[in-house]
């Protein structure tokens, strides 16, 4: 790490605490960040990260503590709160996880934004353009400037962001789950970017839950638990499970593979062909047993979503058969909830719940006609209550009660839900997609434990994942999708992730069936 | 034909322009303010206000140009009176838009009759005259056809000019498009959203005042009820038609007022067979044809109609 030229740090947190009601987000956090580092803020889903972040930028108001930044004469003064463009003056520059980019305008555009006067006569965008085109150059940010927002890629959107901080001259860059969006290779470049602009003297802060980032990107380690900093290391004193220790605040059960006792099949695909384009899937064979959690390895986009779809009523195969306990399915979504299909969708949070019902209302959505819920077609509000209780209990859904805004949850407890809905049904199938994207580690032993009781109750699971940690560790049987075709399922003894990383890359799937 | 002699008559097009110019200034003002991301509906309710104040204004000895700047301000209250409901207050910018119409014409009809109580024909005003533009408007055809219309049609025209250079060659029109299609790139750059919308609204709506100035003080020379007729409607449908462009405003208020002119001529032609009524319906069903033509694949200011909370996730 670089020398401070000062000893001062660029940028020190002091005693922040923020109470939002009864949740203490921060409670007394000390942070200090000195040029030339990059900071990993590592912390479970609601630990306060991203509350600490808005603090600093201005979008929340501390309750107690003072944000102080080094003035250019090297001693530290306090930054205004609440206002981010002190915040911005002060040269810190945030790249939020939802991009505050607006998409009818151009990246130069998005850029130059409240960079001038607002009624100045003109804005100047050669002269902007040159500085950006310097600075792409020196820290290997290349976008096309002069594309509107909404036509670039994600990956590009995110560029566009950094460069929004960089030109204004931000010494102090933050980046709230940078990787979130972001695929294998994309975020390996972008830590690369981090490390050039780190060695050129700025301060990074990077908000994470992903292990393997943070160890391999960072110089430290800060971990916030309840708005608590319990951590704080350089990250060569580090390893992985001390610190999903410190992070969790216990030692992390994760659950053990444990082979399954598969029985007779029960979702049978004969010969099936569906959707179209990317998403196609073709003269798909597969067959699952009651007892077994068969796993799908594959990249997004390979057809994994028509499969989806197709399982759960919501497309028709052009050809083929799906029998289901030797009956075909049918292709509607009551149907395949009928039938005993139990869906945990890709997009919990558009798929998986209505964000605007209540935690309850979600619970038994899917068994709203059943006589246990209604009376002549009026709600039994006791029942249904009841019954909300129970799951939230069981399932560790952390929200204030049955009548909570379920949209407001965090993605953890938005999964507990649509486990407890549809695997507290009994169901036969299981099909669950990506089911622990976007967990932290506690959520995800959570997830994993409920599709192993759900196996050994005599369900059979579809897991869909791009994890192959997930994948070993819970599949009896893995099969790897790519371009919609799929290959036999082999036993997951009989297979190691290098293999089926290469499958995944398209490599001779079907010289697989034989291993 | 004489469907061709009526277009080729240098008096429909005259009537045209002259029917377009309120729709050019209401267009502009709700353009305006939906490129910031609010819905004015107060549109209809800020005409009656600004045909009212610039009338009375004038009636009361102030010149013309006087009228106008007290419409404009007039507006510019209402303006911010919506602005305060439906930006920082979040309200359904739907119920303040309609609750800001009703409150302004009720309040105009109001001061019109404390302040006028026994008229029973309005009193006229000397309103604005056509410009005698020299040269252009002694050319052939082109000059009754074009250059024979008051200031108040040239200042509209002027009006669209200065709306397209601000919104896209300033920072400050920038500022505008950005808070209406994602207020938190705004707040992330260190601009106040609230500021930019409210301000943006109040200059809609000043220039929707103006639109209501222009019946009373040029196309007519008095303020009497109902005179509005369904005008600022009309605008906030063509703003969708414009796909949210002042061009393709200017335009869609040019296409109206030339049906308008046009279905008027027609009446007096063939108006024994058919009702006047039919002839009435022309323009409001071609500006519906036209907007389903367009708005199918219109682009949205995406956060239209959706408030802004600081810190909101």
């Amino acid at each position: 790490m670089p020398e401070t030229e000062s000893g001062h740090p660029l940028l020190s947190l002091q005693n922040i605490t923020k109470i939002f009601g009864d949740l203490v987000a921060n409670g007394n956090v000390n942070l200090d960040l000195h040029a030339g580092e990059i900071v990993a803020l590592l912390g479970e889903n609601g630990a306060g990260k991203t509350t600490l972040m808005n603090i600093l930028f201005g979008h929340y108001v501390a309750d107690q503590g003072r944000v102080m930044v080094r003035h250019s004469s090297g001693i530290l003064v306090d930054l205004e709160p609440g206002a981010p463009q002190a915040a911005l003056e002060a040269g810190i520059g945030m790249v939020h996880q939802h991009f505050t980019l607006a998409e009818n305008l151009t990246g130069l555009e998005n850029i130059v934004l409240g960079t001038e006067s607002l009624f100045s006569r003109r804005f100047s965008r050669s002269k902007a353009r040159a500085k950006l085109q310097e600075l792409m150059q020196s820290s290997g940010l290349e976008v096309d400037l002069d594309l509107r927002v909404s036509k670039l890629a994600v990956g590009e959107r995110q560029r566009v962001e950094i460069l929004k901080a960089l030109y204004r001259d931000a010494r102090i860059l933050v980046l709230d789950e940078p990787t979130a969006v972001l695929t294998p290779q994309e975020s390996d470049s972008l830590f690369k970017t981090l490390k050039l602009l780190a060695a050129k003297g700025m301060a990074i802060i990077f908000i994470s839950h992903k292990m393997a980032e943070v160890l391999g990107a960072s110089d430290r380690v800060a971990v916030l638990r309840g708005g608590r900093i319990v951590a704080d290391l350089p990250t060569s004193q580090c390893d992985r499970h001390q610190l999903a220790e410190v992070m969790v605040g216990h030692s992390v059960q994760t659950a053990e593979r444990k082979p399954g006792y598969p029985e007779d099949e029960t979702l049978v695909f004969a010969g099936v062909s569906a959707g179209d384009g990317r998403e196609q899937i073709e003269n798909v064979n597969l067959a699952l047993c009651k007892g077994e959690i068969i796993g799908l390895a594959g990249v997004s986009g390979n057809g994994q979503s028509t499969l989806a779809k197709v399982i759960s009523g919501l497309e028709i195969p052009t050809s083929g058969s799906v029998l289901l306990n030797g009956k075909p399915l049918k292709a509607s979504a009551a149907a395949a909830i009928k039938s005993g299909v139990a869906r945990i969708p890709e997009d919990r949070h558009h798929d998986g719940i209505v964000g605007a019902m209540s935690v309850e209302e979600n619970l038994v959505l899917e068994e709203i006609r059943k006589p246990a819920y209604q009376r002549f077609g009026l709600l039994r509000f006791n029942e249904i209550r009841m019954r909300a209780q129970e799951a939230i209990k069981a399932y560790d859904i952390r929200c204030s009660g049955p009548l909570a805004v379920s949209r407001l949850l965090s993605g953890g407890n938005i999964q507990k839900i649509v486990l407890a809905r549809t695997l507290d049904q009994q169901p036969d199938i299981v099909l669950a997609a990506q089911p622990s994207r976007g967990l932290d580690v506690g959520a995800t032993a959570d997830v994993h434990r409920r599709l192993q009781e759900a196996r050994d109750r005599g369900a059979g699971v579809l897991l869909i994942s791009e994890d192959l940690d997930e994948l070993f560790q819970l599949s009896d049987r893995i099969a790897v999708i790519h371009r919609g075709h799929i290959c036999e399922p082999v036993e997951t003894e009989k297979l190691d992730k290098k293999q089926v990383g290469l499958m995944m890359a398209g490599q001779s799937i079907k010289g697989e069936q034989a291993a | 034909m004489e469907y061709i002699d009526i277009l080729l008559s240098a008096n429909f097009w005259a009537a045209a322009i002259r029917i377009a110019t309120p729709l050019i200034f209401g267009v502009l003002g709700a353009l305006v303010c939906e490129r910031a991301g609010v819905l004015n509906l107060g549109i209809e309710g800020i005409f009656v206000v600004g045909a009212m104040c610039g009338w009375m204004a004038v009636w009361l000895g102030a010149g013309l140009w006087g009228g106008i700047l007290v419409a404009a301000l007039a507006g510019a209250f209402f303006g911010l009176l919506h602005g305060i409901l439906t930006v920082p207050l979040g309200l359904s910018q739907h119920v303040s838009g309609l609750g800001i119409t009703m409150f302004a014409t009720s309040v105009s009809y109001f001061t019109y009759r404390t302040a006028l109580p026994k008229v029973s024909s309005p009193p006229r005003i000397e309103a604005f005259q056509p410009l005698d533009i020299p040269v252009l408007s002694d050319l052939p055809f082109i000059g009754p056809a074009l250059f024979q219309q008051t200031s108040m049609t040239f200042l509209a025209l002027a009006m669209v000019l200065l709306v397209s250079y601000v919104l896209y060659r300033t920072p400050l029109g920038l500022a505008i498009r950005a808070v209406g299609d994602n207020p938190s790139a705004v707040e992330a750059q260190g601009l106040s959203v609230f500021v930019l919308r409210i301000g943006a609204i109040m200059a809609g709506s000043a220039l929707m005042a103006l639109g209501g100035a222009f019946l009373t003080m040029s196309a007519f020379d008095a303020f009497f009820f109902g005179m509005i007729n369904g005008r600022g409607w009309i605008c906030i449908a063509l703003v969708v038609f414009a796909s949210w462009r002042p061009g393709k405003a200017l335009l869609g208020a040019l296409l109206f007022g030339a049906f308008d002119a046009f279905q008027i001529r027609l009446q007096n032609e063939v108006g024994a067979v058919i009702p006047s009524q039919v002839f009435l319906m022309i323009p409001y069903l071609l500006s519906i044809v036209a907007l389903v033509l367009v708005a199918r694949k219109a682009d949205y200011p995406r956060a239209l109609l959706q408030p802004y909370f600081r810190g909101q996730r």
